[in-house]
């Protein structure tokens, strides 16, 4: 058995001088296609390399472009000269000058005189692949591609936009259906011959002229119509990113290439000096491979291509900032943030730490400085407790202390006291819990025990801004989660929406809440809310609150609080 | 952006072009080494004044980087730093005594030999006190990162400026010529950036870290910026806006995935805040040559007077690139 190997090869000569060299010692015919375009003297110098090998041969000359038929033009001419010049030869293997054999060459002659006539190809039909550049899989077989996609893309994209509108389409040769799949394959002698011979060649490479990127498809279709038996996958282990540009393997990569199964992979750094001092070395029967496990290559790559186009969502940082459309809007954990509640209840937020198991933060918005929890004035990251720092940036300042804390999560209170600009930002993201008890905000002041014409104005003012922060979360773009209550119909019934806040904080606890936090003593706060009302101003979102006027009609005067103990 | 504010970005470009070439002149040479330089080199190009105990370590380390040759302009030294420079076998060295600040801090010498010598080659500008570190760059050498931006049509490389600082008082820890000096600013600030879109230029401006933190709480708009690119396959229509914050064409900006995911970028460690710092600040505060009338170096002095340790509870202390990683101040990208 005879494998032969044809190099398609244009940079890093030294390298497919080693690679070639190692081919011929171990027995095997190489064919060296050099794109037209490398200098004469680099050609010299490989060429007097390779001179002691009497079995590496140079083939005619093609300018290659990528994705056009030069490339098929190439393997062709190398191809038919290997078969010419080497009758011997039974198989043979198309490679790269970047690609490298991974298994001693005599395993690969092993394996594949263990299948003989088997043509390892990877052959796909256009409906069944997952990879398309530009969109395109079908359609590179129908459409006409006169326009360079890497020089002349609008042109490119125009064309073939022209094309779709007016529902021009080439015809396929009566007995092709378009196969696609990796070029890099393995083919026996008799298929080889099949298509080179064929009385229809002229007509294919007329055709496969005008597909896009043909040495993805010219002898992956062509072998379906001659070959006896074929295997559909490549011997060469070869990923490509999502842009349809293939990965590269360095030195690090080792201990994953180590666990492929592949013969050959591409493409391989041309200054990884391990990689081609490990590989091209004498083989060692002795050594002993460890367990294959080429999955962990298919996780590296497929993770890379993720975070490519996906990213960590919530990390705002110099190379991903996505606009708001594409996750600009969303901070990296889910947070919870409280309105109203530290007004209502007394000790709110030791309760909250308690049975949410979070960082409950205080205001972290409040117009002094940010109350990180327990007091601390700068907080993980480095973010400082400034309030002039924070309102500078108030998006990136949460975004900031999110993704600081993630794997903890983080609540904190907010009111229309607080700086509101990051209300916006509240509103929009989906990781934000807002919980919500309107009006809380008229019982500091009302315990204040300041006379109600004083704090009127005050009054107005909070509502507004509360009013138009309730009318922000009630637009159909609010993609938070929202609760909201009526302070009046929150002191109705606490218990029911306490369970509820700690359920939608803390899902997985196992026991139910057994204790609540202590609210304030709001006997009189009807009262100051008819007072209010009696001062001409209008408290419309602390819902509708009983006034005890209605049962003691007796009282007179202004009301005041009683101190909760 | 209509053709109007393009045609205003291009005059804009012509401009900084023509300004970096009227002051060719200003660049006396010491010693050219260029010819020496393999084909395709990686050239590193940076302006320093009076750095001679910082250079032994600055130029091993992107030697061991893969940098091939540097090309540097010595700003009038008097500490031996010109003589020591133009030993180096690797190292072309022009001089210039114009001032500082008229030359766009630099800019414009560095743009003129970007021009002139970096043409189609991978450059990296950076200063004496910037150390770049980019993803797996414990394994694999600048050429592999530059080869692969290459293979993905990528002529621009961003890496954000990291301020490392040490814990306690700068002067307790001198920093010693040859020495890492990451052995004693260990630390930096993990997670305060900001980060504002620039609209004309299309860049990130991102400021933060300790400097933000402690010299700029009260007036965050003037702290400085910490987005860099530092490091670009040089075009002679090329332009540095702004040190090498920014860059025209505007198109060479986008160093940033706008619709969700990760561009590969890198961190330049900045090893500023040493012992050297106080003396440096001075000296620059005398010579009124920094950006912004000194206003920078005028805070640093007060925050140094004050005696303020950079460091605190939630400093992180520097391990390697991977932790850089996963704080999420620089990515792989699809580098794998």
């Amino acid at each position: 058995m005879t494998l032969g190997i044809v190099m398609l090869c244009h940079t890093a000569l030294h390298r497919a001088a080693q690679v070639a060299r190692h081919w011929a010692v171990a027995g095997c015919p190489v064919v060296i296609h050099l794109d037209r375009r490398v200098p004469d003297s680099d050609r010299a110098e490989l060429v007097a390399a390779l001179a002691d090998l009497p079995d590496v041969r140079f083939s005619a000359r093609v300018a290659c472009e990528w994705g056009t038929f030069s490339l098929v033009e190439a393997t062709l001419i190398a191809t038919t000269q290997l078969l010419r010049d080497f009758p011997g030869a039974d198989y043979v293997y198309l490679t790269s000058g970047s690609c490298l054999p991974l298994r001693p060459v005599a395993e690969l002659q092993a394996y594949l005189a263990a299948h003989p006539g088997t043509d390892f190809i990877e052959s796909v039909t256009t409906a069944d692949v997952g990879w398309t550049i530009g969109g395109l899989n079908k359609e590179r077989f129908t459409l006409r591609f006169p326009f360079s996609w890497r020089k002349q893309r609008r042109l490119f994209d125009g064309y073939v936009t022209l094309q779709r509108l007016l529902g021009v389409r080439r015809r396929i040769p009566a007995g092709l259906v378009p196969h696609l799949g990796s070029q890099w394959w393995c083919l026996t002698r008799r298929t080889l011959d099949a298509i080179l011979q064929s009385p229809d060649r002229a007509r294919h490479d007329r055709y496969f002229r005008r597909v896009w990127i043909p040495d993805e498809s010219y002898f992956q279709t062509l072998v379906r119509k001659v070959s006896a038996k074929v295997e559909s996958r490549s011997l060469t282990l070869s990923k490509f990113d999502f842009q349809g540009r293939p990965h590269v393997f360095y030195d690090d990569h080792l201990h994953l290439l180590r666990r492929s199964e592949a013969f050959l992979a591409r493409k391989i750094w041309s200054d990884a000096d391990l990689l081609y001092a490990t590989y091209l070395a004498p083989a060692d029967p002795a050594a002993a491979r460890p367990e294959p496990n080429p999955g962990k290559i298919d996780r590296l790559f497929a993770k890379a291509v993720e975070r490519r186009t996906k990213g960590r969502p919530g990390l705002f940082m110099q190379s991903r900032f996505p606009t708001k459309a594409r996750g600009g809007n969303r901070a990296a954990a889910p947070y919870g943030v409280f309105e109203g509640f530290a007004d209502l209840f007394e000790d709110f937020h030791p309760w909250l730490t308690r049975v949410a198991e979070a960082r409950v933060h205080g205001h972290l918005f409040a117009p002094d400085r940010v109350h990180f929890a327990e007091g601390e004035t700068i907080f993980k990251g480095g973010l400082s407790d400034s309030a002039t720092l924070r309102d500078y940036n108030p998006r990136s300042f949460l975004t900031n202390l999110i993704w600081n804390s993630r794997g903890e999560r983080q609540c904190f209170h907010f009111g229309p006291n607080d700086a509101q600009p990051i209300t916006l930002f509240l509103a929009a993201d989906p990781n934000a819990t807002l919980m919500i008890v309107s009006g809380a905000f008229a019982i500091p002041l009302w315990r204040s025990g300041r006379p109600v014409a004083d704090i009127r104005a005050e009054v107005a003012r909070l509502q507004k801004i509360e009013a138009e922060f309730i009318a922000l979360l009630q637009a159909p773009e609010t993609k938070a989660r929202v609760r909201l209550w009526s302070l009046a119909d929150f002191v109705e019934d606490p218990v029911e929406p306490l369970h509820q806040i700690v359920d939608d904080l803390n899902p997985r606890a196992s026991h139910r809440m057994t204790e609540l936090p202590r609210m304030v003593d709001l006997t009189g706060f009807g009262n100051f809310i008819q007072e209010l009302r009696n001062q001409g101003m209008q408290p419309v979102l602390m819902g509708d609150f009983p006034t005890e006027i209605d049962r003691t009609q007796l009282r007179d005067g202004p009301s005041h609080p009683k101190q909760a103990k | 952006m209509g053709l109007m504010s393009s045609y205003r970005l291009r005059l804009r470009r012509k401009y900084l072009l023509l300004r970096a070439f009227r002051r060719r002149r200003q660049l006396k040479p010491v010693v050219n080494r260029m010819a020496t330089c393999p084909r395709q080199p990686i050239l590193l190009f940076s302006t320093m004044r009076n750095e001679r105990i910082r250079l032994p370590y600055f130029l091993d380390y992107y030697r061991k980087l893969g940098v091939d040759h540097f090309l540097l302009v010595d700003n009038g030294s008097d500490d031996g730093t010109r003589e020591y420079l133009a030993e180096q076998p690797d190292v072309s060295l022009w001089t210039a005594t114009a001032g500082y600040k008229q030359s766009r801090f630099g800019t414009d010498w560095m743009m003129h030999l970007l021009r002139r010598h970096g043409s189609e080659n991978w450059c990296l500008t950076v200063d004496v006190d910037e150390f770049l570190v980019f993803p797996y760059c414990e394994t694999r050498s600048l050429r592999a990162l530059t080869d692969w931006l290459d293979s993905s049509a990528t002529r621009t490389f961003s890496a954000m400026l990291l301020d490392m600082y040490p814990k306690g008082p700068m002067h307790e820890q001198p920093y010693r010529e040859g020495r890492n000096p990451f052995e004693i600013a260990q630390y930096f600030d993990s997670g305060n950036y900001v980060i504002h879109r620039n609209p004309g230029l299309g860049n990130l401006w991102i400021q933060g870290g300790p400097r933000a933190r402690l010299y700029f709480a009260d007036q965050p708009k003037q702290a400085p910026a910490m987005n860099k690119i530092p490091l670009v396959k040089w075009h002679p229509s090329y332009a540095y806006v702004s040190s090498t914050h920014m860059m025209l064409p505007r198109g060479l900006n986008l160093v940033f995935e706008d619709a969700g995911g990760e561009k590969p970028s890198g961190c330049l460690l900045h090893a500023k805040f040493l012992d050297t710092f106080a003396a440096k600040a001075e000296e620059e505060l005398q010579r009124g040559q920094h950006y912004a009338e000194s206003h920078e170096y005028r805070a640093y002095r007060e925050g140094l007077t004050r005696e303020r340790d950079l460091w605190c509870n939630w400093s992180e202390k520097y391990i390697n690139w991977r932790q850089l990683e996963i704080l999420g101040l620089m990515s792989k990208g699809n580098w794998a």
